[in-house]
């Protein structure tokens, strides 16, 4: 169990908290210590709204040590509409075909569970398609 | 900075070795490498590794090896850049011998993949990412190569079936090399059937992860006037990186540090990159072939598959790559991969490559990834002449 890790990332996790680069203006995400854009340190918190396209995806079925019980599922380089891309799965798909440029928007899920035995859950951003108005 | 030559060669058939430690894989290959370099006593050994620390729990690994390997007293140390480890562990050694402060240097990669199971390795391997953003996402090594190949499908349109001739040709050059893990020829049938791994990724877009050892032994030219084999010199030797993560690239589909290395170090060897006889790339996934082709510059963005299409890529063609399988079907043990690239151009520099000789091979780019080239190292070897 890596609780401080977890903890530590609470807010990027929970409500895709970055930066805004107070030197060039750029947002940042995931947070970094120097903007990759100016080279100054950036250190000024900014919300990302959560909504993005689809730039590209992928549907796993072999799937990695804690995702077994989640498998097959989606992983997708999501575009930001502040910019930065962000690798996270898409959720809430039902039988809806996924397609580059699909509109996306981050929802807050199950990751995996860390440590069955103790219960402890890891919850994180997904991305589900944006729901259409019915007319 | 010091003339530097390969002065021996060694490896191990790739595999599933179950019944062979660690630290004998590794021996295996140091002795070849050992005797191949007529004995020379090593003062520095270079180890490449990925996974030792996580599926064999075993640290301070090259301490292990050189001491298993009867070298006590010599500076030993474990280089890591993922499945990059091999080619770092000789561009270290390449440092150390031409920096003067080393005369004999040697430079193993060894992977015991088959140590952990299942998703469990999965994971182990996954660790070559970015673990809070990308590793905790689901994402592993060859979804992350999906994703890659889908927007390259997306954007440039190549027919889906063309990424089949890298697999195919890696299967047809490892039928005659003694030393890989599949020596059998795949067709196109096959590749269109096999199993979904992570769409568009079939099974055979994918190298297999394996065990082995792959060892040399640098030094300068002068310390082995007599061997009965030709040297090879170490021309250039050059890393870069990209970021870790994939999503923080403004085009994830240009290989930045490949490119990069690809420049510098044929710049350093005073050569164009069209400059040489082969190019011994990495194809972990076969849509990093594409894009390492198109990042040393052998074809416009978009259209690295054609080159496989015209057969300029055979062991006759004008560039011919992965000569004695590459990754797919000589088999990847990550941080042992790029010390097999490099015996597998010493091998072809030397002329000893059998079936597999490409002919009048004189020069050699070399070049291992960690991931979608997340780092990137690349050599250039020469057959050396006095």
């Amino acid at each position: 169990m890596e609780i401080p890790r977890h903890w530590r990332l609470r807010q990027q996790r929970y409500a895709l908290v970055g930066e805004v680069c107070p030197h060039c203006e750029e947002k940042i995400f995931p947070p970094r210590d120097v903007c990759p854009y100016c080279g100054n340190e950036a250190k000024t918190q900014f919300t990302f709204s959560g909504r993005g396209t689809v730039f590209s995806f992928t549907t796993l079925t072999e799937a990695p040590a804690g995702f077994e019980q989640t498998a097959p599922y989606t992983v997708a380089l999501v575009k930001l509409e502040e910019g930065p891309v962000v690798t996270a799965q898409l959720t809430d798909l039902g039988d809806r075909p996924v397609e580059i440029g699909m509109p996306v928007e981050m929802v807050t899920r199950k990751i995996r569970a860390e440590d069955e035995e103790r219960g402890v859950i890891i919850y994180g951003y997904k991305f589900r398609p944006v729901l259409t108005e019915t007319q | 900075m010091r003339e530097v030559v390969i002065a021996g060669i060694g490896m191990t058939p790739v595999g599933e070795h179950w019944d062979i430690s660690l630290r004998s894989l590794a021996y295996r290959a140091i002795r070849a490498a050992r005797q191949d370099a007529g004995g020379l006593q090593p003062q520095a050994l270079y180890l490449g590794n990925f996974l030792a620390i996580d599926s064999s729990h075993q640290a301070n690994l090259a301490c292990l090896i050189a001491d298993n390997a009867g070298l006590g007293g010599i500076e030993a140390m474990t280089v890591e850049a993922a499945d990059a480890s091999g080619a770092a562990a000789f561009h270290v050694g390449y440092l150390a011998v031409a920096s003067g402060l080393v005369d004999v240097a040697l430079v193993v990669g060894v992977e015991k993949y088959t140590d952990a199971l299942g998703p469990e390795q999965e994971s182990a391997v996954a660790q070559a990412m970015d673990y809070d953003y990308e590793v905790m996402q689901g994402l592993t090594l060859a979804a992350q190569a999906a994703l890659v190949m889908q927007r390259y499908l997306y954007e440039y349109r190549p027919p889906r079936e063309a990424f089949a001739a890298f697999p195919l040709l890696a299967h047809a050059n490892a039928v005659t090399n003694p030393y890989a893990m599949y020596r059998r020829a795949v067709t196109p049938e096959a590749y269109a059937r096999a199993e979904i791994i992570a769409d568009p990724l079939r099974l055979l877009d994918m190298a297999p992860y394996a065990d082995g050892a792959a060892a040399v032994v640098l030094t300068t030219p002068e310390r082995v006037r007599d061997l009965p084999h030709p040297l090879v010199a170490v021309r250039g030797s050059i890393g870069a990186i990209d970021t870790l993560a994939l999503h923080d690239r403004p085009d994830p589909l240009a290989f930045e540090a490949a490119y990069h290395s690809v420049q510098r170090a044929c710049e350093m060897a005073g050569i164009a990159p069209g400059e040489v006889d082969l190019f011994e790339l990495d194809d972990a996934f076969s849509i990093y072939a594409v894009l390492s082709l198109e990042a040393a510059g052998f074809a416009e963005r978009g259209q690295g598959w054609r080159l496989a299409e015209q057969e300029a890529l055979g062991l006759r063609g004008r560039l011919p790559i992965l000569t004695l399988g590459g990754s797919k079907a000589r088999g990847n043990p990550l941080g042992a991969t790029g010390v097999y690239q490099v015996v597998e151009a010493a091998l072809q520099l030397r002329g000893e490559a059998g079936a597999n000789q490409v002919p009048h091979a004189r020069r050699a780019l070399v070049q291992n990834l960690a991931g979608p080239a997340s780092s990137a190292f690349t050599h250039v070897l020469e057959r050396y002449a006095v």
